[in-house]
């Protein structure tokens, strides 16, 4: 559905522009329907801009993204206009996507106003009604308040269910919990979750791995803009072939397990292996194992 | 007995009423003790960082008192902080990366920060300089604008910085939240090593992050609602939680492993309370499992076995 091929972003930086930063670098995957694909990294590593790529919030440098086989960027008027009726973001702070002048009915009006003209005010209720349900909210609780009169979970899902009202086929979800409190997080999560169900495509963008791992089908470990490691989820972090994976996975904090023991459990799994040669693919990643691929290593080298 | 609090209460005054952010906590903190405080956005955990400090002058002390090593501290006085200010508690700030003034360098925001409290600069810079080194920064910084450090240096900077007159209490406010894994487990392993180092004698490590408390402190105290819920030993508050809101807490952090399709977790339902206008009896009960006749009054919290506390008619 989603395809990203050799994309790079370059920004030019310092005062005169002199300088060039390649925030994503020659940078491919795709997402098939019904699949949540995460972007793992630390700040800095590019996963942000590949989300605002896929939006078309940002220009590519180089490289084409492809929705449906058809490249975005040469997108025009009203092709835009139905891109976004497929394709929708939500990002991380809830608080600021909202007006907080207005009531937050108004994301949902406005979706109306763009979209669904011709639609009559009670089927319009029936279709609204039906997106706050399917992401958990009761429409009497959240419709007709203002902003701040709402948690930041309700503010994240009503998100979510705007993204819905326009029966999407890919949702750009970035960072979407990580400002959301633990006891409500999870709820906004398991909402991702039931949407793969339905067969929506999820980009889910975060620098929390085990959120990723929680919900996600594959993997993609970013650092300074290019592809650490890719893979299904399980083998990306269940066996990390690549040192950054692994020290990555080592610094998460967890809850039965303290930072001093993960050398043992490191040999333990026999995670001590370098990543096994293999013929480089096209953008210079080894393959592992089954669609488990990993970039080579400098030689004993510190990373 | 470092730090000893006794029925601290504080309110903030808006124009809707009170906010009832600290409703009456007691508790002590051993020396050397690294305690966390966790809870939601909202449950008071800042403020009761900063109301032993008394950083903010929004907030309304109404009773309780706090004990530093033996000395009263005089929480609800301003001026009669300031000579245990820096030198006796000390903040690391919830922004700690825009505590740095961006248009001095390092080295002269620690030289006025010092010649502010009377302490003569050339005298403790070889200590600084040491100080730095230790967490890794080069003394270099010391001749750097702030916007030249990362975040994670920016942390480790203004963490040595607040810790340089070896103060008694320091008080870490989400100094890990902003900043990348990586980062974040070194500058939690820093807090550790001050303390095996005494350059500080206990701390107050407030984040939401219970499994960063796990990984550093001695203890864990968790705050729902404005006031305390739990306090027990990191390791037993993490395997064997007493009050019915640490256990939904726990058994809602996804964790390395567990996968959607195999383990669906779940949230709490419902939201923490308005402590505009806060429920009477405990202020849980409304999302509680547990919840019985009973909880409309408000259950003390009690030492239930040595060293753990909870305040919970279930539990109890």
């Amino acid at each position: 559905m989603l395809r990203l091929e050799r994309v790079t972003k370059v920004y030019k930086v310092g005062t005169f522009g002199g300088t060039s930063l390649r925030a994503v670098d020659d940078v491919s995957f795709d997402l098939r329907a019904g699949e949540i694909v995460s972007l793992i990294g630390e700040s800095g590593s590019g996963k942000s801009t590949i989300g605002r790529m896929v939006l078309r919030l940002a220009r590519v440098s180089s490289g084409v993204i492809t929705f449906d086989g058809s490249d975005i960027s040469t997108l025009r008027g009203g092709s835009t206009k139905a891109y976004y009726g497929e394709v929708q973001g939500v990002f991380q702070d809830p608080f600021s996507s909202y007006n907080p002048v207005f009531k937050v009915d108004r994301v949902f009006t406005m979706i109306r106003d763009g979209y669904f003209r011709g639609i009559g005010t009670g089927e319009w209720h029936d279709k609204l009604h039906g997106a706050l349900g399917v992401v958990g909210l009761t429409p009497g609780e959240v419709l007709g308040r203002y902003p701040h009169q709402l948690s930041g979970g309700q503010l994240q899902r009503l998100l979510i269910a705007r993204a819905l009202l326009l029966d999407i086929r890919l949702l750009v979800a970035d960072e979407v919990i990580s400002m959301l409190d633990a006891s409500t997080r999870i709820d906004v999560l398991n909402v991702l979750a039931d949407l793969k169900q339905r067969g929506l495509g999820i980009l889910f963008i975060t620098h929390d791995l085990s959120l990723g791992n929680y919900i996600s089908d594959r993997t993609l470990i970013l650092r300074h803009g290019r592809v650490v490691e890719v893979g299904p989820t399980q083998k990306v972090l269940g066996d990390p072939r690549h040192s950054y994976t692994r020290a990555l996975l080592a610094s998460v904090p967890q809850l039965h397990r303290k930072w001093g023991d993960e050398e043992l459990v490191a040999s333990v799994a026999g995670n001590g292996t370098p990543a096994l040669p293999g013929d480089p693919g096209a953008d210079g990643l080894l393959a592992v194992g089954d669609g488990h691929f990993v970039a080579p290593e400098p030689e004993a080298g510190p990373s | 007995m470092s730090v000893r609090v006794d029925e601290l209460k504080v309110y903030y005054r808006t124009l809707r009423g009170d906010v009832q952010a600290l409703d009456g906590v007691s508790f002590e903190i051993a020396d050397g003790e690294i305690m966390g405080l966790a809870g939601e956005s909202g449950c008071g955990k800042s403020t009761l960082g900063k109301s032993l400090i008394r950083l903010d002058s929004r907030m309304r002390h109404l009773g309780g008192s706090v004990t530093l090593d033996g000395r009263d501290l005089p929480v609800s006085d301003d001026r009669g902080m300031n000579e245990f200010r820096f030198k006796e508690v000390s903040i690391v700030p919830q922004y700690a990366m825009s505590a740095l003034n961006p248009t001095r360098k390092v080295g002269k925001i620690a030289e006025e920060l010092l010649e502010s409290r009377g302490i003569d600069f050339d005298a403790v810079r070889p200590e600084l300089e040491r100080r730095l080194e230790l967490v890794g920064l080069s003394t270099a910084v010391l001749g750097m604008f702030p916007i030249e450090l990362s975040g994670g240096m920016k942390q480790r900077t203004v963490m040595v910085l607040s810790t340089l007159l070896n103060p008694s209490l320091l008080i870490a406010d989400e100094v890990t939240s902003a900043l990348d894994v990586s980062s974040q487990r070194a500058v939690a392993e820093m807090l550790v090593e001050f303390r095996e180092r005494h350059f500080v004698k206990s701390v107050i490590f407030i984040t939401h992050d219970l499994a960063i408390l796990y990984q550093t402190a001695d203890t864990i105290l968790v705050m729902y609602g404005g006031r305390l819920a739990e306090k027990a030993p990191a390791d037993d508050i993490i395997s064997r939680p007493k009050h019915p809101y640490t256990q939904l807490l726990i058994s809602s952090l996804p964790e390395v492993g567990v996968r959607h399709e195999e383990k669906r977790l779940s949230g709490i339902p419902g939201r923490p309370p308005s402590l505009l206008d806060p429920p009477t009896g405990c202020r849980f009960r409304d999302r509680c499992p547990l919840a019985f006749e009973k909880c409309v009054e408000q259950p003390p919290f009690v030492e239930i076995e040595p060293g753990r506390h909870v305040a919970c008619w279930a539990a109890s």
